[in-house]
């Protein structure tokens, strides 16, 4: 290991079904390397630090602005997307990880499907008579309810928080963060909040709201910053009160 | 016949958009990507979408919209779909809104709406730094609804590979592979939208887009028989920041609030840059352009930043000196921080640098490619195209539509900032409805597609798989791949001449041959994400012979299209009336009744081979030279 290389440890894996094994890389070093240009260039030349030549990393990536969301991993431990994870500003050896909680595919690809199905579950739309002009747009939103909004319509489904939280994994049917914040987005809008009640129904069983284990996990690794307990803090309040609708009917 | 089905090739704006209106019409369709739909490139589009909604008191009208579009093409687009596009603006955002977009709003609670590139009026409705996200986020979710429903299938990780042609060249489904099992199947279905974005992977590592925006699906297309149309045309933005993975987009908006963009006088100066004196510094777009200087337009300075980098020998930083900076150091941080913070942040994030403090290094990078496959359209008797046509959005192959930033249709020569979220949502819209009038024409006593063509098309890629696993030369794909973004930025770029032109298509051919041979790296029968690229660098070299091809046989500046041999500048201080300007209009009409014209290019094995096809000028006839003096 010189000083003009970084020193890079991957946890890999073959297959979804076979065990996972860590192989160590020396990569000539630049100032401006990311997580995901530094597996770029080792692509080029998977050489371990011991000269055997291995399989390339399989990995995911797409936009690579922190929009898309495709490349979360664990890096040195922490779940975060890895193009805007500076190689500068991390200690080494860095270790590269896949984004625990999901099942792997290969190396670090993992399978987000679940965050997917939480959105279904959730039903985290609004629903619209059909893609045509109705001639007329959404009701008026004052710009502070925007403001609040945006910040959750800014998810991009990476799922760092799902991987940081306590409750959710195989272990567990919880929802997670990431869907329940949407639960709150949708409930929100003047006319998504027509099915607020189902949304919550949604939330209010197995796996849903409850299942919350209020570590604060999630906030601390949203790359975007998202609110995500506050979401579920209102979403615990619009519960409490569906519950008693429920009980003893609407007003 | 059982009910038509549909598949759709990717999930972005334009191909959510034709899922819905196909799937809202009763039609089912099966939705292939090469991830989760999500994360498509349509995200990475940051500053907004134009629709004139006239709520800013500035008398802004469609009819200014559409000269604005056809104008800023250099008249290149055909008329009638960009009239009828920037008609059907307003409910495109209305939709949007019902999906539960969240468009930024006026203190009323209204659309608000800013002021975008290329035009005079506050036309662009924007979502905070985000619109393409939270555009595809609202298409995104209502597929997950019609998912829900039963409506529409996700195969999600899987990869196009070919088209299923009958006997009379009818396209009738596709062959796709898993990109986990590397499993190949078939796929029937009675239409096929494409809608796999754009190609600015070509320039990769110059270009602005995400890693899947190679082009290899409409590759692909154009490899079976499908026309590619105008593909020599692709903008360059003037202002990327620079990384070994991909040049990301800083916002025109540094120029206009008075960033400065400059390089060392010296030839090789290595001194840090903010201790060059002011009088050692070369701020060459002000000198270049007096009247404009840092913001002078797009193209301009794209070409400017080329000269001195590439011809001067003036760049900075390594790789070549390509660099030059853009500097705010100068300007008052307060200031700055509040009119630019979110873009800044970006820089900050992934160059590590405060631009507040020390001047940003960028390079004009490949950002969007104005050609792609070709599509037909109806013209209709107002001059728009005629609704529910079976032809909008069709293909030379029947029964194969296109449309997003793979078709050609919207934007010329050129393309105007926020006409991109646009042209892509409402062309999947404008897809989606031509192919439910094409299933409900489809005779009722069709035969299914001969079993022995799927077959053998399964088979033929197969094939072609257990070959590249087997090849063991001596490069690998990613170092091919850098080759291929290397010779496209250096002579297939921002500024063309026609001997490189004709040494890169040599090259492209080399590149080819050594990709044939070249060795994947690993034989893993699971996920093999090499084998995947492999396949793709290969469409992509082809398709680099058509941008190539097109480039070469263009003998003329238009748009993007740069070739300064055959450039008709306007003469300096002249205007209409003028003799000098009189003359100079007649150079340029001659010029418009030879190359005012749409590049049409068919797969050959020799290459592609090219014709033209006249535009429809039928709404705003060119009188008027482009002219942003």
């Amino acid at each position: 290991m010189t000083e003009q290389s970084i020193h890079l440890r991957i946890r890999r894996q073959d297959r979804s079904d076979s065990g996972p094994y860590w192989q160590d890389f020396a990569i000539p070093a630049h100032a401006d390397h990311n997580i995901v240009s530094l597996l770029m260039a080792l692509r080029e030349n998977p050489v371990t630090v011991s000269g055997q030549r291995v399989d390339p990393v399989v990995w995911e990536h797409n936009c690579m602005e922190e929009v898309c969301g495709a490349c979360a991993m664990l890096i040195n431990g922490v779940p975060r997307p890895s193009c805007s994870a500076l190689v500068a500003e991390l200690d080494q050896p860095i270790r590269l990880e896949p984004l625990p909680k999901f099942p792997v595919v290969r190396d670090l690809l993992v399978d987000r499907r679940r965050i997917d199905q939480g959105l279904k579950q959730v039903k985290a739309w609004i629903k619209i008579d059909g893609v045509w002009d109705t001639h007329e747009g959404a009701p008026r939103i004052g710009p502070a309810e925007w403001a609040a909004n945006y910040l959750y319509s800014r998810c991009m489904s990476c799922g760092c928080c799902m991987a940081a939280c306590p409750q959710f994994g195989s272990h567990s049917a919880f929802l997670g963060p990431a869907p329940l914040a949407q639960a709150r987005l949708m409930n929100a809008h003047p006319t998504g909040r027509y099915d607020k009640a189902e949304r919550l129904h949604a939330i209010m069983g197995d796996g849903g709201l409850s299942d919350c284990g209020n570590a604060q996990n999630c906030v601390r690794v949203c790359p975007k910053e998202i609110p995500l307990t506050t979401a579920i803090g209102e979403l615990g309040r619009q519960t409490t009160v569906q519950m008693l609708k429920d009980i003893f009917g609407p007003r | 016949m059982s009910t038509p089905n549909v598949i759709v090739i990717g999930g972005g704006l334009g191909g959510l958009w034709a899922t819905l209106r196909i799937a809202d019409a009763g039609f089912p369709v099966t939705l292939f990507s090469l991830f989760e739909v999500k994360r498509s490139h349509s995200v990475c589009a940051q500053g907004g979408i134009n629709a004139v909604l006239d709520t800013k008191g500035q008398r802004d009208s469609i009819r200014q919209h559409i000269v604005d579009t056809i104008k800023g093409g250099e008249y290149l687009a055909n008329q009638p779909p960009v009239k009828a596009m920037c008609e059907d603006a307003p409910g495109l955002i209305r939709t949007f809104e019902r999906m539960g977009v969240t468009f930024s709003r006026t203190p009323e609670g209204l659309l608000d709406q800013r002021l975008f590139g290329g035009v005079k009026n506050k036309r662009t409705c924007f979502a905070g730094a985000s619109t393409g996200q939270q555009l595809l986020y609202g298409v995104d979710q209502q597929v997950r609804r019609l998912e829900s429903e039963g409506k529409v299938v996700k195969h999600e990780w899987w990869e196009f590979l070919s088209l299923l042609l009958d006997a009379d060249g009818v396209c009738r489904g596709i062959v796709a592979m898993d990109l986990k099992s590397l499993e190949v199947r078939a796929f029937a279905a009675d239409a096929v939208v494409v809608a796999s974005g754009g190609m600015g992977q070509l320039y990769a590592p110059k270009s602005t887009t995400s890693t899947n925006s190679t082009g290899a699906a409409a590759s692909r297309c154009y490899r079976q028989g499908a026309w590619m149309a105008n593909a020599e045309f692709f903008q360059f933005h003037p202002t990327a920041m620079m990384g070994h993975d991909k040049n990301r987009l800083m916002s025109e908006a540094a120029r206009g609030e008075g960033g400065r963009i400059w390089v060392p006088k010296t030839p090789g100066d290595r001194r840090p840059p903010k201790t060059i004196p002011e009088a050692e510094r070369f701020y060459f777009l002000e000198e270049f352009f007096p009247a404009y200087g840092n913001t002078v337009a797009r193209d301009e300075a794209a070409r400017a930043i080329w000269t001195v980098t590439r011809q001067m020998g003036l760049g900075i930083g390594g790789d070549g000196g390509d660099r030059v900076y853009l500097d705010l150091t100068h300007l008052d941080a307060a200031f700055i921080g509040s009119r630019l913070g979110a873009i800044l942040e970006i820089y900050r994030k992934f160059a590590g640098v405060d631009p507040m403090t020390e001047p940003m290094e960028i390079f004009p990078a490949a950002h969007y490619g104005m050609g792609g496959l070709w599509v037909d359209f109806e013209r209709s008797a107002d001059g728009g195209i005629q609704p529910d046509s079976p032809r909008n959005h069709a293909t030379n192959v029947p029964g194969l539509y296109a449309c997003g930033e793979c078709d050609y249709a919207y934007h010329g020569a050129n393309r105007l900032g926020a006409n991109s979220l646009l042209s892509a949502s409402y062309s999947g819209r404008v897809a989606g409805e031509a192919v439910v009038s094409y299933l409900k024409g489809l005779a009722s006593d069709r035969g299914a597609l001969a079993p022995g063509i799927p077959q053998t098309e399964v088979a033929r890629q197969q094939t072609i798989n257990a070959e590249l696993m087997r090849a063991e030369g001596a490069d690998t794909p990613y170092l091919i791949q850098k080759e291929l973004g290397a010779l496209m930025t250096a002579k297939v770029g921002v500024v063309r001449s026609n001997p490189e032109l004709v040494s890169a298509f040599d090259e492209l051919q080399v590149l080819r041959e050594r990709l044939r041979s070249a060795r994947l790296g690993e034989s893993s029968t699971w996920a093999n994400q090499s084998l995947a690229f492999s396949r793709q660098l290969s469409d992509m070299i082809e398709l680099a012979g058509v941008v190539t091809r097109g480039a070469l046989a263009r003998d003329e500046c238009r748009g993007a299209h740069y070739k300064p041999a055959f450039r008709i500048p306007i003469p300096e201080g002249t205007f209409g009336g003028d003799p000098e300007f009189e003359a100079y209009r007649d150079r340029w009409h001659a010029n418009n009744a030879q190359w005012l014209k749409t590049t049409i290019a068919e797969y050959t094995e020799d290459g592609p081979r090219l014709s033209y096809q006249e535009v429809d000028l039928s709404v705003y006839p060119p009188t008027e030279p482009r002219d942003y003096r």
